[in-house]
């Protein structure tokens, strides 16, 4: 995993994604991990042939990047927020925690991976003032032994918050969404699609039932919009739009 | 006013068709824009078995354009079946257009054949791909012998109404009309993309789309599509989905009178969002309202009979 620091002067608010472009190899959706109009960040994990040249690139190297694209996670000032992230997740949430503790918002920041070299950011969140960090692994080898989820629940019956935010991976965040709706808790969900043009056109993006495309209509969307999509936490579909279980 | 409009026996809400290409994967996606005021649905291609579609970027726009290259994937019928039948349980009254595409003239009728099961309203024939057979993989669309011989093919195994969409990278697209009408086409869609066009990155002096090249649309190109769709309603007596560029009502009234009885929405949805079927629907209203136009049958061809009967532009 590494994170890429670009030169580049977009204005991107946190949760927005970038196309990002390699020519003649191809073009990916990424998640922005921070960006203040003249930095950039992407994390990016070596998963795929895509990120595998990314990894191969070297400082001073150009890629393509067009966006920002899709809404944002919103936030109102002196909030309490519960953020929970799976995995890379955990990087638009901290983009987020970063301006939302600047309006006064105070944080509850709860992070897990499978194991402890898989938590990411977790020093960047330590240093933000106004967020306090939770952790979780599966294999117990730093924080709580188990799920981030659990560690949200318990926090949930001690407190009350603003809003919950949440990014990761699928199941998770249908978990964090069934939290929120019972303790009737506002929440915005990162969803996940597979994205081609970023822009509202392809198609291959779009969710069922609402029949929205979520690079447009999202990625972020509020707790009552996943309520209406039937395929949340069930299912996503491929480049061909075949449909996948999660 | 009552914005209905018949083609070929099949009642529209309204003039504003989906053309294919844009978005439409699933009925959920179908089912939306229907709400959302598109008149009908077309289909994305569909192809009997898998096809694999480009890497990104597949899609850039500008102001000016959209230039194309996606590959026309699709997860082929069996998939197909699955949202027809979605669709039609949502019961919208938006009639569907099921858009076929093959690689050679026999696919079109295998294709044909498990569509024709389905009983969609209309099928739209995409003849604009190349031709696997042909030795320089020239499209059908591009020879009247080989674009009457698919429609031929496709006709012969359906009697739900077909309609041939044209290509306008052609010198004569009224002989190609001519050719699909005489072989049995009942409705004609004009025009698919312009090109290939080459849109290149100056900072890496690279292509941009993964397929280098890929099909023009948008505002840029609407003038031509309108001077094709006149070309084709002069030279034969079909019905017409017209499109190209179609941003404003105003333009979609253009090309009605230029012959079109439909009138594909596409990249409109780019530059007017997903509201772009309700706002050009009602821009059109507002238009016709105001010319004491009562139905939009009427202006159907309009700018045939201000000019000379038989003349050619």
């Amino acid at each position: 995993m590494k994170t890429f620091i670009f030169d580049c002067d977009f204005q991107v608010q946190p949760g927005q994604f970038v196309n990002v472009w390699l020519p003649r190899i191809d073009e990916k959706p990424m998640s922005v991990a921070f960006a203040d109009g003249k930095e950039l960040h992407l994390t990016i994990a070596d998963v795929g042939p895509f990120s595998r040249a990314m990894h191969e690139l070297k400082v001073g190297d150009q890629v393509g990047l067009r966006g920002p694209y899709g809404k944002a996670f919103t936030f109102e000032p002196n909030q309490s927020i519960a953020m929970v992230g799976g995995g890379f997740g955990s990087a638009p949430l901290y983009f987020t925690a970063f301006h939302a503790v600047q309006a006064g918002c105070t944080i509850d920041f709860i992070i897990g991976a499978r194991r402890e070299d898989l938590l990411i950011y977790r020093e960047r969140v330590e240093k933000l003032k106004g967020a306090t960090l939770h952790v979780s692994t599966d294999d117990g080898s730093v924080g709580h032994k188990g799920y981030n989820v659990e560690i949200l629940q318990k926090l949930m019956n001690e407190k009350n918050y603003d809003m919950i935010m949440t990014c990761g991976p699928e199941v998770m965040m249908a978990a964090v969404a069934r939290i929120a709706d019972e303790k009737k808790v506002p929440a915005q969900i990162s969803l996940e699609r597979y994205m081609k043009c970023g822009f509202g056109l392809c198609g291959n993006c779009c969710v069922d039932k609402t029949g929205d495309a979520i690079c447009t209509k999202g990625p972020v969307v509020p707790l009552e919009y996943v309520k209406q999509v039937e395929e949340f936490g069930k299912y996503h579909r491929d480049d061909l739009g075949k449909k996948h279980k999660f | 006013m009552d914005t209905s409009i018949d083609f070929l026996g099949v009642t529209f809400p309204n003039p504003l068709v989906l053309c294919s290409g844009y978005l439409g994967i699933t009925a959920s996606t179908w089912d939306n824009l229907a709400r959302k005021g598109a008149g009908g649905i077309t289909t994305k291609s569909i192809w009997l078995n898998e096809h694999k579609g480009h890497n990104n970027p597949v899609i850039l726009a500008n102001e000016d354009f959209i230039c194309n290259a996606v590959g026309v994937p699709d997860a082929g019928i069996e998939k197909a079946k699955e949202e027809f039948k979605e669709y039609l349980k949502r019961n919208n009254g938006v009639p569907l257009i099921v858009n076929i595409i093959g690689g050679k003239a026999d696919d079109f009728v295998a294709i044909t054949e498990a569509v024709n099961e389905l009983k969609p309203q209309l099928i739209e024939v995409n003849i604009s791909c190349p031709n696997v057979e042909d030795e320089h993989g020239k499209p059908f669309a591009t020879s009247c012998p080989d674009a009457a011989r698919v429609t031929k093919m496709v006709k012969s195994v359906t009697d739900i109404p077909i309609i041939i969409k044209l290509s306008p990278n052609v010198e004569n697209i009224q002989e190609i009309a001519q050719a699909v009408v005489e072989a049995g086409a009942d409705g004609i869609t004009a025009i698919n993309t312009y090109g290939p066009g080459l849109v290149i990155d100056i900072d890496s002096a690279q292509p941009i789309l993964a397929n280098k090249v890929g099909g023009v649309s948008g505002p840029g190109i609407k003038p031509l599509a309108v001077k094709k769709v006149f070309d084709i309603a002069a030279a034969v007596d079909v019905p017409i989905i017209g499109m190209g560029g179609v941003k404003t009502g105003r333009d979609a009234i253009e090309f009605m009178m230029a012959g079109a009885t439909l009138v594909g929405i596409g990249s409109a949805l780019y530059y007017r969002g997903e509201a772009a079927f309700k706002i050009v629907l009602d821009e059109m209203v507002e238009w016709c309202e105001a010319s004491g136009v009562k139905s939009f049958s009427e202006i159907v061809k309009k700018t045939h009979s201000v000019l000379d009967s038989s003349s050619s532009l």
